[in-house]
């Protein structure tokens, strides 16, 4: 039965995804947005993936899901509730009180049923829907990409991802939008399904940095940076100390040959 | 093969009871060889519960007119297009000659069979055919997407373009998309993937022309 | 240079196991006490390099198969949780998938290399041939390693390539489907590309201690391309000379590659790669990995009928054609001369050789209806280009190797080394 699966609803999603493409002209070059995460020593912006993270759950998880995270990712290092006091983020308070607010179906319990409970640090982040035919049909078609891996699965990346969420605008003349279509110039082909999905101040910032859409996309594609490559600064880090040790090494090594073929004319 | 040599059992000039063992043993060892290499061989052809997961049957009394459908099969995707008149009128003008591959490549006919639209569909209004590009196995887009040049597929790999019988007109595509074996098992079903007893009572036969507008 | 040889073993245990077991004197003949020319520059460290990143690739492969899930359902989350879960796993991933870049770097350096200096020139023939060897049995692996993380690109990369096999005449259906254990690229592909990705490796290792043995028979080639006639004035013995020069070599070739690992581990790969396998959504375009780029380039600038043969046959064939084409090039040349330092002709075809393969590489990336310049497509280049690869083996090296005058050389390898440290 598996295989009769009719994917209908998948092909006019495609469609509209493709009929996008077909419109003319090149999605334009990403902006080139300074990020505090960028270059060899860049550290995430701890607060912007806090508030990335409220972005995130308020605004995007309503229809995006974010398959690979788990609720204790959101304490371990780097994450947006990372805390020193808590090195076991299955500990972190905050993580807890977070996962506990989803409920999770568990089960069979002993009757052979399957039940809600609380969410546990271990479990992962809900997905908004139960597949991506339920997906796709709440979205006019359109599937909602999961966002874990979203900006190492876009070329451009974070720069991408910011300049998609601030590049909504209207239209120009030319352009044939279908019905639930926005016009975004970054998106390739211009015309794109998600409709603009920040809207100033439709978040409230806890540490009361105005919530500009600039500044939500900001922090939205930092926290999913994060997420996307949760180890970034151990990377680093670790990069730094391997080069120093690589350097010296070949110095070492280099005075060895100067010594070994001093006397060779070669 | 001992003439000068001296190989064993060469003590002559002419083969002896000897060299005929040696050659016999060895062929033994060779075709022993042979045979046990062939299941090693054979393994990586499709197993038993791949193969049985040849058929699906599919309602196609839920495609509307002028849309199709994709479904999964054998883990490649099958077009099922319900066509409208003008659809199968256009691709009923098309004449043989100007086709680039102008056999049917149904597996339901003869290998050879001329390319007509009558002989790429059961009934003219469902157009059923696999839907990897004939190229490189990319997925074309239909309708809905690009429909290309000849209103039918086109294949954004290296733009090869299909026409409303899923015949190729132009591009890198050798061949047309081919027809798997089906047939309606009811007047709303389709059974795609036949057992032979099924093939036989199928109602395919060849056609010599392009077939009647419907 | 399989002279006699100098290992002495000294204590008990060294004489008793030589007695039986001379494997401390095979390393010290080869690897310690061996001749080896005393010109040889950095070109010659990517051997060494090679031997490293074949060694990385193993270890870090063994370890990733402890974790890897190589299921359809699975295999793309399960590499997920190597890079996210797995202690340090974010490292042996990093370093699997950028050490095979590197590896096919140091090859192709390696290969060119070879072309350069003549390395391919009896008696050095089979030498070159097994090198061959391990470069395809190298694109084998790396091609169904490829596929294992099960990214859209990897299932669609592996549907064109396979399907290529369907071009040839009257078996392509059956091979293909042989290949695949199904009706598609799928689980069965799947499954099996991974063991034969396991596999294949130790069977390069296999191929490389042959390649070892058979530079240890006619000895190192040099950039003079001259043969060691006085040991005690053309050569060295390789340990300590030459493993402290491979030693800095591959220091600073690592070095290199830690920059990639550890500060753009994803620059080499392919966004779409981080999306999973599906096999209803092509991607816009599909790219193999850069290293086969040039080979896709020949692959589609093959877009007319050759007489019987189609295009698609005919692409197939070039392509196939070109790696083939390296097997016979010992013959093909029909210069004595080794070295490309004394044939001042031949090497600017060489130079521009090297320009073509770059090229093509360019025009595997591109599509081939883009415009190159004006009206010139990248089709138009790289068919040129194409003409240009086959033309540098099959015309152009036997015949300049008639007409050219070549340079005089030096009268042995010392003489060299001495004249240029004059000049």
């Amino acid at each position: 039965m598996m295989m009769t699966r009719i994917f209908a609803a998948a092909l006019a999603a495609a469609g509209l995804t493709a009929a996008a493409s077909a419109l003319e002209g090149d999605a334009h070059a990403p902006k080139d947005h300074e990020w505090h995460h960028e270059g060899p020593f860049g550290t995430f912006d701890r607060q912007a993936v806090q508030r990335g993270f409220q972005v995130f759950q308020e605004v995007c998880a309503s229809c995006h899901s974010m398959d690979l995270l788990r609720f204790r990712n959101l304490g371990q290092r780097g994450g947006p509730f990372e805390s020193e006091e808590y090195p076991n983020p299955n500990d972190n308070p905050v993580v807890m009180q977070i996962a506990a607010g989803y409920q999770i179906e568990d089960g069979p319990n002993d009757d052979g049923d399957m039940f809600m409970r609380d969410g546990l640090p271990s479990d992962a982040w809900p997905a908004p829907f139960d597949n991506e035919q339920q997906a796709r049909a709440s979205n006019g078609g359109a599937y909602p990409p999961d966002l874990t891996l979203i900006v190492k699965a876009r070329s451009g990346g974070a720069d991408y991802l910011y300049s998609l969420l601030t590049g909504y605008t209207d239209p120009p003349e030319d352009s044939h939008l279908a019905p639930g279509q926005y016009y975004n110039e970054y998106f390739e082909g211009g015309a794109i399904a998600m409709a603009p999905p920040l809207v100033e101040g439709i978040v409230t910032y806890d540490d009361g940095t105005e919530a500009t859409v600039e500044q939500m996309a900001e922090d939205v594609v930092t926290f999913l940076t994060w997420a996307g490559d949760p180890h970034m600064e151990a990377r680093k880090q670790m990069g730094v100390m391997v080069l120093i040790y690589l350097f010296i090494f070949a110095i070492l090594v280099y005075l060895a040959y100067r010594q070994v073929w001093k006397n060779v004319k070669h | 093969m001992t003439e000068e040599n001296g190989a064993p059992g060469g003590h002559g000039e002419e083969p002896t009871r000897r060299d005929f063992i040696y050659i016999a043993a060895g062929g033994a060892a060779a075709v022993g060889g042979g045979l046990v290499a062939w299941p090693f061989i054979d393994q990586m052809n499709p197993a038993a519960d791949t193969l049985a997961l040849g058929s699906i049957r599919v309602d196609v009394s839920v495609i509307p007119q002028g849309s199709e459908i994709t479904v999964m099969w054998r883990g490649g995707p099958v077009f099922i297009r319900h066509r409208t008149e003008d659809e199968i009128a256009e691709a009923r003008a098309v004449e043989l000659r100007v086709l680039p591959d102008q056999d049917a490549r149904n597996d339901n006919l003869p290998a050879g069979a001329p390319g007509f639209d009558a002989n790429r569909v059961l009934r003219p209004e469902f157009l059923i055919v696999k839907g990897n590009c004939t190229h490189l196995g990319c997925v074309p887009l239909g309708l809905g997407a690009n429909t290309g040049d000849y209103d039918g597929w086109y294949c954004p790999c290296h733009g090869s373009h299909y026409d409303t019988s899923a015949r190729i007109r132009r591009g890198p595509a050798p061949e047309n998309l081919p027809v798997p074996d089906y047939y309606f098992e009811t007047d709303t079903t389709v059974k795609i993937g036949l057992s032979p007893e099924e093939a036989a009572e199928a109602g395919w036969e060849v056609a010599d022309s392009a077939g009647a507008v419907a | 240079m399989s002279g006699h040889s100098t290992y002495e073993p000294k204590t008990g245990v060294e004489k008793w196991l030589d007695s039986r077991l001379p494997i401390i004197r095979l390393g010290w003949d080869s690897f310690v006490d061996f001749p080896t020319p005393r010109n040889l520059n950095y070109w010659w460290t990517f051997g060494g390099i090679l031997a490293v990143f074949l060694v990385i690739q193993i270890v870090t492969g063994i370890v990733l198969a402890m974790h890897y899930v190589a299921h359809e359902d699975m295999a793309f989350d399960s590499v997920q949780r190597i890079v996210r879960d797995v202690p340090f796993g974010w490292l042996l991933q990093s370093m699997h998938a950028n050490g095979a870049s590197f590896f096919f770097v140091a090859v192709y350096l390696h290969m060119f290399r070879g072309l350069y200096y003549g390395s391919y020139k009896a008696p050095r023939e089979v030498l070159w041939i097994l090198g061959v060897v391990i470069y395809l049995l190298m694109m084998a692996t790396a091609f169904m390693g490829y596929v294992l993380p099960w990214g859209q690109m990897s299932y669609w990369g592996a549907m064109v390539i396979t399907n290529l096999i369907g071009a040839l005449p009257f078996v392509g259906d059956a091979i293909r489907e042989w290949l695949w254990g199904g009706f598609s690229v799928g689980q069965a592909t799947l499954n099996r590309f991974f063991s034969l990705h396991y596999l294949l490796p130790f069977v390069i290792a296999g191929v490389v201690g042959l390649h070892i043995w058979a530079l240890h028979v006619p000895g190192n080639g040099n950039p003079a391309g001259l043969e060691i006639k006085d040991p005690k004035k053309d050569a060295l013995p390789f340990h300590p000379y030459y493993t402290v020069k491979d030693g800095f070599a591959i220091i600073v070739y690592l070095m290199v590659f830690a920059v990639f690992v550890f500060y753009m581990p994803n620059v080499l790969g392919h966004a779409d790669n981080y999306i999973e396998a599906n096999p209803l959504s092509t991607p816009a375009h599909i790219v193999p990995e850069w290293y086969f780029l040039p080979f896709y380039a020949i692959l589609r600038a093959v877009t007319f009928d050759i007489g019987p043969i189609d295009a698609k046959l005919g692409g197939v064939l070039a392509m196939f054609g070109a790696i083939a084409i390296l097997f016979v090039l010992p013959w093909l040349d029909t210069s004595k001369v080794r070295s490309m330092r004394y044939r001042p002709l031949t090497r600017w075809f060489f130079i521009f050789f090297v320009i073509a393969a770059l090229g093509l590489g360019w025009c595997g990336a591109k599509n081939p209806d883009d415009p190159f310049v004006g009206a010139i497509k990248f089709v138009h280049l790289a068919q040129f280009l194409t003409a240009y690869y086959f033309a540098y083996f099959l015309v152009i090296l036997p015949v300049l190797g008639i007409i050219e005058k070549p340079k005089e050389r030096p009268a042995s390898i010392e003489a060299s080394v001495l004249g240029e440290a004059k000049s």
